[in-house]
């Protein structure tokens, strides 16, 4: 039992870091810089995308010896699209600026690589608790990074996070102004670039030569 | 007919897939090693957007959208199936892609074998989903407008993976700090190639 819970954790932890989805695996990058301009958005994103990760990953595992391989993909699909239209179905009821906000993204977990990978590479050949554990653990490394790009966009290019004003009234008044360019698309690309290029400087095992 | 050229413009310009949406950045990153295979996978993104675009345009026009089912019967004029939306584009897509496969095999073989090993892959690409769901988002009028979105698109998809292989072929040669090769340096460029795309969008059509 003492193995087992050890063995447990580490798979969350190691997805959060060694094994990072965004910056290490290069899955699901997409959503990952589109929803990142204010904080709001990018936590709901963050919590959506966990929450179907870990339970397409549940459901798959516990369906794995039912399915037939060579239809596995359909499986798969019908799996992540139906919670996926459950996500997007809450948020359109009990937030509908943030659900208006995300727009085509949450539509598009449907085809986001991590979830799809995931339950490729550990959910198919795994038991449902591990496979619910590494789904989290991905989720949470999606969520990490996602949460860390939209600080520093949220808290450069518009002064604020989570909508509440950060920067000082009087700093405007003394003549500072907000990054425009922290808010067009571009710098989500340039910061995800520093990002990994801090994560690879702290694990040198993970550099490309 | 100058709504279509502006439409087809504006997407491969002003909303680039890759600069300015982000669709499709996984297989983006991960084919654009050469510039030969990179606008082999462009190709075959243009064709499958060309044929799901319309395709599931006609699907939310003539079953999915509110009221859309009354050409079957007035009494079904009340139906609301958008919800399903999602799963209908994403089973079309992926029977699509089945489809085109299968047909590009048996009549051009030549074809396939530029474009064939990439067919598989671009069910999942994001870029695909992607403009389906802007089609439906968007609200375009007619087929027409529909077809020229999704080449445009398409074309601004091929566009920019071509653009970011030929620079990774030439920064091979570079000295590039060793944490940032390959995936850190590719996500920078890809940036300052957004921000020069940032200079279409003062452009009024």
């Amino acid at each position: 039992m003492d193995t087992g819970s050890t063995k447990n954790r580490a798979l969350v932890s190691k997805a959060i870091n060694k094994d990072n989805p965004v910056v290490v695996q290069v899955l699901g990058i997409c959503s990952a810089l589109a929803v990142t301009v204010k904080l709001e958005p990018a936590m709901v994103m963050a919590i959506s995308v966990t929450m179907v990760i870990a339970c397409s990953n549940l459901i798959i595992s516990a369906l794995r010896n039912l399915i037939p391989s060579s239809i596995r993909i359909i499986v798969q699909l019908v799996v992540i699209s139906t919670l996926v239209i459950l996500v997007d179905q809450v948020l359109k009821a009990y937030s509908y600026e943030v659900s208006k906000q995300l727009s085509v993204y949450v539509g598009l977990i449907i085809t986001n690589c991590i979830v799809m990978g995931r339950l490729e590479a550990f959910a198919m050949s795994n038991k449902p608790l591990p496979s619910f554990l590494d789904g989290i653990g991905n989720g949470l490394g999606y969520a990490w990074i996602l949460i860390t790009v939209a600080f520093f966009r949220e808290l450069l290019g518009s002064g604020s996070l989570l909508g509440y004003q950060i920067v000082p009234q009087a700093f405007y008044e003394a003549g500072y102004h907000d990054n425009g360019l922290m808010i067009m698309p571009a710098m989500a690309l340039i910061l995800v670039g520093c990002i990994i290029w801090i994560h690879r400087l702290r694990n040198p095992e993970l550099m490309e030569d | 007919m100058e709504n279509l050229l502006n439409i087809f413009v504006k997407s491969i310009f002003i909303d680039n897939m890759i600069f300015a949406y982000f669709l499709g950045m996984c297989s983006y990153l991960a084919v654009s090693k050469t510039v030969k295979t990179s606008v082999g996978l462009g190709l075959a993104v243009v064709f499958v957007l060309l044929i799901t675009v319309p395709a599931n345009y006609l699907l939310f026009h003539y079953v999915l959208k509110p009221g859309a089912l009354s050409w079957l019967s007035p009494s079904l004029a009340e139906m609301d199936l958008s919800f399903l939306s999602f799963i209908m584009y994403i089973a079309v897509i992926a029977a699509i892609v089945q489809l085109v496969e299968m047909v590009v095999e048996k009549f051009a073989p030549a074809l396939y074998n530029s474009l064939g090993i990439f067919l598989p892959l671009i069910a999942v690409n994001c870029a695909i989903l992607g403009a389906s769901l802007f089609m439906q988002e968007r609200g375009y009028g007619n087929l027409a407008e529909a077809t020229s979105f999704a080449l445009g698109s398409g074309l601004g998809w091929l566009l920019a993976i071509a653009g970011i292989a030929a620079i990774r072929e030439k920064i091979a040669y570079s000295l590039i700090p060793a944490p940032l090769r390959g995936l850190g340096i590719t996500f920078i460029i890809t940036g300052l190639m957004a921000i020069s795309f940032m200079c279409f969008m003062g452009i009024q059509l």
